[in-house]
């Protein structure tokens, strides 16, 4: 699947069904909630009010208060219930409300869920996934905004997905739920409605227009592990992952660089031979994130990279990241690591 | 550090045991005699002046609220933006109890109201909320952070619950300066079901900490209604199991809140320990300016507006003190005139300086 603008671009293709990723994830949700009697929904207002991004939107509803309900503001008890509920055998997937609400649930998830298999030999396992949205350009500020990625990348025995289209998150939020390890589910909520080319003055398109939200009916599963090829090219291999993937690929365009950008969609576990099927090919290697750069997931492909393919290396590889600070009020578009960044990375890794 | 906390006694729901576990303290009388002390007149007898105050701190968070919501509408404020109105009378009643420079105050995110009522300039905030430099937090914090050291106002925070703790913190350092200052921390219905809250209870009750906790019960935490998230919904007997003595006040008339203020803060300044105080309060508005406020009817919120709102209640009272209709446009007028100036002086001066990205990260920079 790519992000093409499809020919006719305001209205609906063909007989295919395009939805947001809202939607997209909505309905991966409802299919495994159909399937399993083990699946179960619930968070801060997922259940009456259908999610404050409208993910569970009409869930309740449909499945019932006791597949699909709201809990109280407690992330730490939320997920630490969930992983007992996995413990038991049900398939919890818990919302956190924004990616920067979690942390008060990081015990739960590193010393417990992360662990729970390990420690117990696998007598116990903790199959859960916890769904939250996160990353900037929304002008949420420093509590609505950061994207913590590398704290779950970090943790041995947790599993990091981060879908950038409406198809790909539905079949991946599918294969997190069938999953039975604990996946952190982080949603790129700026582009929830439509992808995000980075150039933040001109208008938000739909995901209509897009030939990636075209997302078939009923269950199907993109695999934990398996990277994307976004675009083909041979003068660099970008590695990106959610928000970035879009405005890697629109920076490209605008500047009629080739590249061989890879969608990640998954951290953890990595794609690495298409990594390194890429880097040989192109030998130069830009790592775009929008978390801050300091012991970021950047820093960690940089090393695998340079480890793996450094012989086939024509120039350092280059990081464009958020910077080390927290994510701003103001000044939003000076924070976020745009168009400008990543074209000036472009040229300096394209003459190196 | 904490003094000698008194022997307790088992209480009196005694199980069937081996040993027979003694009844009641007569000290448990403690837990709700600060609530009969104010049941017995729950209205302060304030001056006119003093009600006069009052009522322009109230009409200044209401008209402040209500020219942010505005420049939200325009896009002059992005973001996450959390108005208080309705909500005027706990701020106020509570705040004006306080003893300046000496007490401190901390709070959510909820947070311009409790600005406002501490006299902090109403320009500097709005500044904030635009994002910009002449901001009280140079457009670092906006609406959600905002902080004021010559206030002792600790913040606002974003994250629900989690100032309830830093509040601990604050009462702490009172008692270990021996500086007579109590600390005021606020937060939401919602926001006491985070765990952090109750083992701030503990501490604070084990260490007899100068602390006032003060639950704005305000019936929703986002779209969820109270007796949706929460099993104990009376919140001011939540602090029973810590044996913090508990008050439950209604919110929307300033002088009740002032009268409970009273006799919870001279409780907490005499050295004995923490008091709960629910405030049974109402938001007007959505959550934040994203708010499809499906889960609650129209007739509900006019029901609170018409019957309870706390302004037009002080109003009546000091109509029926003498004051005229004409004193009571005069002080609106003035007060328009304040808002005008702040949202001016918030569109005008200018966002922060790129190079301020990276500063105030570490001590150092980097
Ligand atoms: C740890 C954390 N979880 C969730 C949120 C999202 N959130 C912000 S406000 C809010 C509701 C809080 O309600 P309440 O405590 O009643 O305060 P009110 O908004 O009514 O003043 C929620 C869930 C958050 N900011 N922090
Ligand atoms: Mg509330």
């Amino acid at each position: 699947m790519s992000t093409q603008v499809s020919e006719a671009s305001d209205a609906v293709v063909g007989t295919e069904r395009r939805l947001n990723m809202i939607e997209a994830i909505n309905e991966a949700l409802d299919v495994m909630l159909e399937r399993d009697p083990d699946v179960i929904v619930m968070g801060e207002d997922v259940g009456y009010f259908g999610g404050v991004f409208r993910c569970t939107a009409g869930l309740q509803e449909k499945h019932g208060k006791t597949r699909v309900f709201d809990t109280p503001i407690s992330e730490c008890g939320i997920i630490g219930v969930a992983v007992g509920m996995g413990a038991y055998g049900l398939r919890p997937v818990p919302e956190i409300q924004f990616a920067d609400y979690i942390y008060p649930g990081l015990d739960q998830l590193i010393s417990e869920a992360a662990r729970l298999r390990y420690r117990s030999a696998c007598e116990y396992i903790a199959p859960m996934t916890v769904r939250s949205p996160f990353g900037g350009g929304i002008f949420g500020g420093q509590t609505h905004s950061q994207s913590p990625e590398a704290i779950f990348t970090h943790v041995a025995g947790l599993k990091t997905v981060i879908p950038s289209t409406p198809y790909d998150a539905k079949g991946l939020l599918i294969s997190c739920i069938e999953d039975n390890d604990p996946v952190i589910f982080f949603e790129p909520k700026r582009i929830y409605n439509g992808p995000f080319s980075g150039f933040y003055d001109k208008p938000a398109e739909p995901w209509k227009r897009f030939d990636a939200s075209v997302v078939p009916e009923g269950h199907y599963k993109i695999p934990l592990g398996k990277a994307r090829t976004v675009t083909e090219g041979e003068q660099l291999t970008i590695l990106a992952y959610g928000t970035m993937v879009h405005v890697t690929e629109a920076v490209c365009k605008a500047k009629g660089v080739e590249a061989h950008i890879l969608d990640l969609r998954t951290l953890m576990p990595l794609d690495i031979e298409a990594i390194e099927a890429s880097v040989e090919k192109t030998g130069r290697c830009l790592i775009v994130h929008e978390a801050t750069r300091t012991s970021g997931f950047g820093a960690e492909l940089s090393a695998l990279v340079t480890e793996r393919c450094f012989y086939h290396l024509e120039a350092p590889v280059e990081r464009v990241t958020g910077f080390d600070t927290p994510y701003p009020h103001s000044l939003e578009w000076a924070y976020f690591p745009g168009p400008v960044r990543i074209g000036e990375a472009i040229d300096k890794i394209l003459k190196d | 550090m904490a003094k000698e906390p008194r022997t307790r006694k088992a209480p009196a729901k005694a199980k069937a045991s081996v040993t027979a576990k003694p009844t009641a303290a007569p000290d448990d009388f403690i837990l709700h005699s600060l609530q009969e002390t104010h049941e017995k007149s729950r209205k302060y007898d304030a001056s006119t002046e003093e009600m006069l105050h009052f009522y322009e701190q109230m009409l200044l968070i209401r008209r402040f609220e209500e020219k942010a919501g505005q420049l939200y509408g325009l896009g002059l404020i992005g973001g996450f933006c959390h108005l208080y109105i309705g909500q005027e009378a706990v701020a106020v009643g509570l705040q004006s109890a306080l003893t300046e420079k000496l007490d401190s105050v901390i709070t959510g995110y909820r947070d311009h109201g409790h600005m406002l009522a501490y006299g902090i300039d109403p320009k500097v905030i709005m500044a904030e909320l635009t994002g910009r430099q002449a901001g009280i937090s140079k457009g670092k914090g906006g609406s959600m952070h905002m902080f004021s050291t010559e206030h002792k106002f600790y913040g606002g925070h974003g994250i629900v619950g989690a100032q309830v703790a830093l509040g601990g913190g604050l009462a702490l350092a009172h008692q270990y300066n021996e500086d007579g200052g109590i600390c005021l921390a606020y937060f939401g219905d919602g926001a006491s079901n985070q765990g952090q809250v109750y083992e701030t209870f503990n501490m604070a009750a084990l260490w007899k900490l100068p602390i006032v906790f003060v639950i704005e019960n305000n019936g929703y935490a986002m779209g969820t209604a109270v007796k949706r998230g929460s099993a104990e919904t009376e919140f001011h007997r939540r602090g029973t199991a810590f044996r913090i003595p508990g008050m439950d006040v209604n919110g929307m008339d300033v002088l009740e809140v002032r009268n409970a203020a009273e006799i919870a803060f001279k409780h907490v300044r005499e050295g004995n320990g923490p008091v709960l105080m629910e405030l049974n309060t109402y938001r007007y508005r959505g959550h934040s300016m994203s708010d499809p406020a499906k889960y609650r009817t129209r007739e509900e919120v006019q029901e609170q507006r018409d019957q309870h709102d706390p302004i037009d209640g002080l109003k009546k009272v000091l109509l029926e003190h003498g004051k005229t209709e004409e004193d009571i446009k005069a002080i609106d007028k003035d007060i328009r005139k304040i808002v005008a100036e702040a949202a001016d002086f918030s569109e005008s001066s200018p966002e922060p300086d790129p190079a301020e990205l990276y500063t105030d990260v570490l001590v150092e920079e980097y």
